[in-house]
C-alpha cells in the first residue's frame, strides 16, 4: 500500500512537471504567433490617423447639449444634473419668463459646464430627466489658457422643445 | 577549416601586441592594453546596452501586437539615446539617513561584476580579453558579486521597498546559481575542460547541444530557466516587482546610478545568453551539417563573430519571449521551482552524463 502510494507520487511529480512545460509552451506558442505576424497591430498611431479617426459612440470626450437644426434643445433647467455632479462642475443660471398663458415658465438662460472639473463620471447624462445631455466625442481640449475650459452648453438663442414637459 | 584561419584575430591582436612592444617597455605595454581593452569593453557595454533596451521594446510591443517605439529616429532606433541623456541629465536624489557611501557603491559593484564576467567571452578565434583555464568556474564566480551589490543597495536605500527587493533578490540568486552551476557543469563533464576556449574547439564537429543527446538539451533547458531566474528578469523578476514593490532594490536611485542597474541588467541578460552560446550552441563555431561539404563550406565564409551574435542574439530572443509571456511567480513557487524541480534534475542530469562520458556514449 505504502509502495503504491510512493509511486503515485513519483508519477505526480513527472506528469506534473511535463504538463507544466507543455502549458508554458502553449502560451509561448500563442506570443510567438503574435511576433512573426506583424500585421495583427491593434494599436492606432494617432497623430496620424487624425483625419480618419473615429471615436466609438460609448466614448466620454466631453458632455454636449444636443441641439436640433431648429436650434431647439430639451433643457428645462431643472438643475438635477447640477445636484448630481459629485464635483461641482455644473452651474445652471434659470430665468423666468412668462409663456403664452402670461404664466412666468422658468427656462435656462445658461448652462455652464467647467471642463476642468469633470470626471467624465457620466451622472448628469444618466439622471437628466428630459436627455438633455449626451456625451460628445471630443477629446482634444488642451488649451493655453484654463478660462477657456469653462463652456456654455446652450447656444444663443436656443429655445427649449415644445413636447418636453415641464 | 582554411576560412576559420581567414578570420583569425589573433593575428590582428598579437601584431597590435608587437608594434606596442616596439615603442614601450612590456610593463607599460601590458598597462596600455589593459587601457585600451578596458575602453573597448566600456564603449561595448554602452552601445549594447542602449541597443539591448531598444530590442527589448520592440520585442515586447510586436508580441503585444503594438508598434513599439517609432517616434525617435526612423523605426524609433534613437529612443534609447533620447532616454539615456534624459537619465544623465536628471537630478541625483540624496536619500534622507541612507548609508551614503554604501549608496553610492552599490551601482558600480553591480556594474563591475557584469563586467567582469564580460572579459573571459569568447567573441570570435583570438578575440576574447583573457582565456583562464577556470573560464566558466570564473564567469560563475564574478557573476554571482552583483547579489553583493543589490544586497547592498536594498539596505543602504533605508527604505522597505528595496530591502524586500534586495532580500528575495538574494533567495532567488543564491538559490539558482546552484542549477546554473551545475547544467555549466554538464558540458564541462562533456568536453573535459574549463578553458571556454577549449570547450569552443570541443564542438568543432558539433555543438554540445547535439552532440550530447537529451542530457545536453535537458542541461539548456534548466541552464535558460535558471539563467533566466539569476538575471532577475520575468517571470522571475519579482526582485523588483513593480505590482508590489515599485521597483525594488533600485526604488531610491535616480538618474545615472539607476542607468547603472538597468544597464547591468541587460548587459548580464548579454552575458549570459552568449555563455549559453558558448557552451551550448558552439560559440562563434559556424553550423555543420554531417558531410554536407558545400553546404559546410558556405557556412564557414560567415565570419565567426556573426555566429557569435546571431546565437546570443537568439539565446536573447528567447529569454525575452519568456519574460512577454509568463506571468511572474511568488516567492514559494520560485523556491519550489529550484528546490523541488530544477535541482533534482540537474543533479541526476550530471550523474547520467558522467555515466555517458565513462561508457563513452556521446559522439
Amino acid at each position: 500500500m505504502m509502495n503504491f502510494e510512493l509511486m503515485n507520487s513519483i508519477s505526480k511529480y513527472f506528469s506534473d512537471m511535463f504538463s507544466g512545460l507543455l502549458s508554458l509552451w502553449a502560451g509561448m506558442r500563442v506570443t510567438g504567433k503574435y511576433f512573426i505576424s506583424p500585421r495583427a497591430i491593434v494599436t492606432q498611431q494617432y497623430p496620424e490617423n487624425r483625419a480618419t479617426l473615429k471615436m466609438e459612440e460609448r466614448f466620454k470626450g466631453e458632455i454636449i447639449m444636443p441641439h436640433d437644426e431648429n436650434n431647439l434643445h430639451a433643457c428645462t433647467g431643472c438643475g438635477i444634473c447640477e445636484m448630481n455632479c459629485p464635483n461641482g462642475s455644473i452651474e445652471i443660471i434659470t430665468d423666468r419668463i412668462p409663456n403664452a398663458e402670461g404664466k412666468p415658465e422658468r427656462v435656462i438662460d445658461k448652462h455652464i459646464y467647467h471642463l476642468s472639473m469633470c470626471t467624465f463620471c457620466g451622472l448628469c447624462v444618466k439622471t437628466c430627466p428630459s436627455d438633455a445631455l449626451a456625451f460628445g466625442q471630443k477629446f482634444e481640449h488642451a488649451v493655453f489658457d484654463r478660462n477657456n475650459l469653462t463652456k456654455v452648453l446652450n447656444q444663443p438663442g436656443s429655445k427649449i422643445r415644445k413636447e418636453i414637459k415641464k | 577549416m582554411s576560412s576559420n584561419n581567414l578570420y583569425d584575430f589573433s593575428k590582428l591582436t598579437s601584431s597590435i601586441h608587437e608594434w606596442l612592444l616596439g615603442m614601450m617597455s612590456p610593463n607599460w605595454v601590458t598597462f596600455t592594453e589593459l587601457v585600451l581593452i578596458g575602453l573597448l569593453f566600456l564603449l561595448f557595454f554602452a552601445l549594447l546596452g542602449l541597443f539591448l533596451v531598444y530590442l527589448e521594446r520592440k520585442v515586447c510591443a510586436i508580441m503585444q501586437n503594438r508598434v513599439g517605439p517609432n517616434r525617435v529616429g526612423k523605426f524609433g532606433l534613437f529612443q534609447t539615446i533620447a532616454d539615456l541623456i534624459k537619465l544623465l541629465i536628471k537630478e541625483l536624489i540624496p536619500i534622507r539617513k541612507s548609508d551614503a557611501f554604501l549608496f553610492n557603491l552599490a551601482p558600480f559593484i553591480v556594474i563591475i561584476a557584469s563586467l567582469m564576467a564580460m572579459a573571459a567571452l569568447p567573441f570570435a578565434k583570438g578575440l576574447q580579453a583573457i582565456d583562464f583555464n577556470i573560464g566558466v568556474f570564473y564567469i560563475m564566480a564574478v557573476s554571482s558579486l552583483g547579489v553583493v551589490g543589490i544586497l547592498l543597495a536594498g539596505w543602504a536605500s533605508n527604505s522597505k521597498y528595496s530591502i524586500i527587493g534586495a532580500m528575495r533578490s538574494g533567495a532567488q540568486i543564491v538559490s539558482y546559481e546552484l542549477s546554473v552551476g551545475l547544467s555549466l557543469m554538464a558540458i564541462v563533464v562533456f568536453s573535459g575542460s574549463m578553458q571556454l576556449s577549449t570547450i569552443i574547439e570541443s564542438q568543432a564537429n558539433g555543438w554540445w547541444i547535439f552532440k550530447g543527446h537529451i542530457p545536453a538539451f535537458i542541461a539548456f533547458v534548466v541552464f535558460l530557466i535558471a539563467s533566466t531566474a539569476e538575471i532577475n528578469r520575468g517571470p522571475f523578476d519579482l526582485a523588483e516587482a513593480e505590482s508590489e514593490l515599485t521597483a525594488g532594490f533600485h526604488t531610491e536611485y535616480s538618474g545615472i546610478k539607476f542607468a547603472f542597474f538597468f544597464l547591468a541588467e541587460y548587459i548580464n541578460m548579454f552575458i549570459v545568453a552568449a555563455l549559453a552560446a558558448t557552451i551550448f550552441l558552439g560559440g562563434w563555431m559556424p553550423f555543420h551539417i554531417g558531410s554536407w561539404e558545400g553546404f559546410n563550406h558556405i557556412m564557414d565564409f560567415i565570419p565567426p563573430i556573426v555566429w557569435f551574435f546571431l546565437k546570443t542574439f537568439f539565446i536573447i530572443y528567447l529569454i525575452m519571449w519568456f519574460k512577454w509571456t509568463f506571468p511572474r511567480l511568488r516567492i514559494d513557487q520560485l523556491l519550489t521551482l529550484e528546490w523541488k524541480y530544477l535541482l533534482p534534475v540537474s543533479l541526476v542530469n550530471i550523474v547520467f552524463i558522467a555515466f555517458l562520458v565513462l561508457m563513452g556514449w556521446h559522439f
